[in-house]
């Protein structure tokens, strides 16, 4: 496989029933992209991304994450990629240096490895104060922060973000942004589902699905030329209103 | 008025919700409260539906007091909460018949209000509510909320976790309940659902930023903002937030938005930073303020 190449999908298809929730889709994601995995509710993103993260076989098709093959080698899939979101954060009756230790020790980092992990992410968000302070009592936008951080915390190849910034400030929501750009910028992967569409203008490139297909794919630029409108909401309206 | 609101405060232990919060809403008006998760949004709907008593002020929805006529209240609005609270057990239509005998009336008597978005889903009227898609779900609940034909129609985020197709639908049939005689308050934490209100209210950690309308908000914006753009987004970000003049630097789409804090900023002078900072392809244009520039303005 092509090293750069992080995410190899090929006519990946998943069916309930007589119901295809996931139509043979077919994409590649580079590393260090930002790749935006938009849809409408119900059009099989979550499907297509819990193929993608392990937790789900398919029922046809090829995949290749972060090097290893979806169907034969799920448990490694898992433990190259990150996982983070809006619902699944942290566990609110653990304090934040517990859940980096709990979570660190769940990736088989090593103790020692952990301490240094754990000083340096409570220093680079600036939680030093609340560092003992049950996750719970924390503002949603902290809780984000450090929930996107400890998706990072083994260093994994690709990070899948499932609306991550749902009903955070706008303020943090760039602040949250930034520090996507900057996973990106030392070479992880992002591959992230948001309804906020000026964040899909964030992203390197955007794929939309419809009723289980892919029905574009492409840069936010390119998209937007190709639809003849000037912001991504349009791009999405058109797409999905048929 | 249909809605008034007198210095209302309410804390839960060491939590301030909500502090000294006064708004009027017009009858017919469409009115936003726009703020993020913990504002305090929640908070103020419960007290206003005569759910939770405030510590302090007082208020009134349709002319009554949300304290002393709490049982007039109950029967003058409809109340649309955040999480889907209707019986999952129950299908479509029973759902809907079970609110309009809970409020003395049936779906016939009321049905011309409900008929555009029922008719929607209708075709699922014997499916359980807990098997329908958000989208659905929120339909029915809208329905259920306006079976008994309220004055007041309280939407607690009712778009949040929606996709952008199906919150323009919702929007669309909320204009189209006002037009018949329906005041609407409404949450998101959506900035750009801001701009579809008549009038909004800027609410973040249990104050209130701004009333105005959507309009009037923007052109309150204190400064010049300016749409830059590079070759690297990581680096521009990076490069702006670390050049002194800055006032405020935030990502917004395809471009940063970028103001000053001088009086005489010359875009030149940026440009030439930015190119000592190894960027190319520099583009600085001026741009005008949004609802969320100035919600941030004001939240910093």
């Amino acid at each position: 496989m092509n090293n750069n190449k992080v995410i190899q999908v090929e006519g990946l298809t998943k069916t309930f029933g007589d119901f295809t929730a996931v139509n043979a889709i077919t994409f590649e994601v580079e590393k260090g992209e930002i790749f935006g995995f938009l849809g409408a509710n119900g059009a099989g993103k979550t499907t297509a991304m819990k193929m993608l993260i392990g937790i789900s076989n398919p029922t046809s098709g090829k995949a290749n994450v972060a090097g290893f093959d979806v169907f034969t080698h799920a448990e490694d899939i898992k433990k190259n990629i990150g996982y983070m979101s809006q619902k699944f954060a942290l566990y609110d009756d653990l304090t934040v240096k517990e859940n980096i230790t709990f979570f660190g020790g769940i990736y088989g980092l090593p103790r020692k490895r952990i301490k240094e992990k754990s000083e340096i992410l409570i220093q680079e968000l600036g939680l030093e104060k609340v560092a003992n302070t049950l996750v719970g009592a924390l503002p949603l936008g902290w809780k984000q922060k450090l929930s996107f951080s400890v998706s990072l915390i083994h260093d994994p190849k690709i990070v899948f973000l499932d609306e991550p910034t749902g009903g955070v400030d706008p303020i943090t929501r760039r602040q949250f942004w930034e520090m996507i750009y900057k996973a990106a910028h030392e070479g992880t992967t992002v591959f992230v589902t948001t309804h906020y569409m000026d964040e899909a203008e964030y992203c390197d490139r955007v794929s939309i699905m419809v009723n289980g297909k892919i029905e574009a794919l492409d840069t936010p630029k390119k998209l937007k030329e190709q639809f003849k409108v000037d912001n991504m909401n349009d791009v999405f309206l058109k797409l999905a209103r048929g | 008025m249909s809605i008034s609101v007198n210095h209302i405060s309410k804390s839960y232990k060491k939590v301030k919700a909500l502090q000294d919060i006064s708004f009027e809403v017009k009858q017919n008006e469409l009115f936003g409260l726009i703020g993020p998760d913990g504002a305090g949004k929640t908070t103020l709907f419960r007290i206003l539906t005569t759910l939770l008593f405030p510590n302090e002020g007082t208020a009134t929805v349709a002319g009554f007091d949300v304290v002393t006529d709490y049982k007039k209240i109950r029967n003058s609005v409809g109340y649309m909460p955040g999480k889907f609270s209707l019986y999952q057990d129950l299908t479509v239509e029973e759902n809907l018949n079970f609110f309009a005998t809970i409020f003395g009336t049936t779906i016939e008597e009321n049905y011309d209000l409900i008929k555009d978005i029922y008719v929607q889903i209708e075709p699922f009227k014997n499916r359980r509510a807990g098997k329908l898609s958000g989208g659905m779900k929120q339909k029915l609940a809208l329905c259920c909320a306006l079976i008994h034909k309220p004055k007041v129609l309280f939407l607690d985020e009712p778009t949040t976790g929606v996709d952008p197709v199906s919150r323009k639908e919702f929007w669309d049939m909320l204009k189209r309940l006002q037009q018949k005689n329906i005041t609407i308050l409404v949450s998101t934490p959506y900035m750009d659902e801001a701009a579809l209100c008549d009038r909004i209210a800027l609410i973040q950690d249990g104050k209130i930023l701004e009333i105005d309308t959507p309009e009037a908000i923007v052109k309150h914006f204190p400064k010049q903002i300016y749409n830059v753009r590079a070759n690297n987004m990581y680096q521009l970000i990076t490069s702006l937030n670390e050049y002194q003049h800055n006032h405020s630097v935030y990502p917004f789409g395809e471009f940063v938005h970028y103001t000053d804090s001088r009086t005489d900023f010359n875009p030149n002078d940026l440009k030439v930073y930015l190119e000592s900072k190894n960027l190319f392809n520099i583009e600085i244009e001026k741009t005008k303020a949004t609802i969320e520039d100035t919600f941030m303005e004001l939240a910093k």
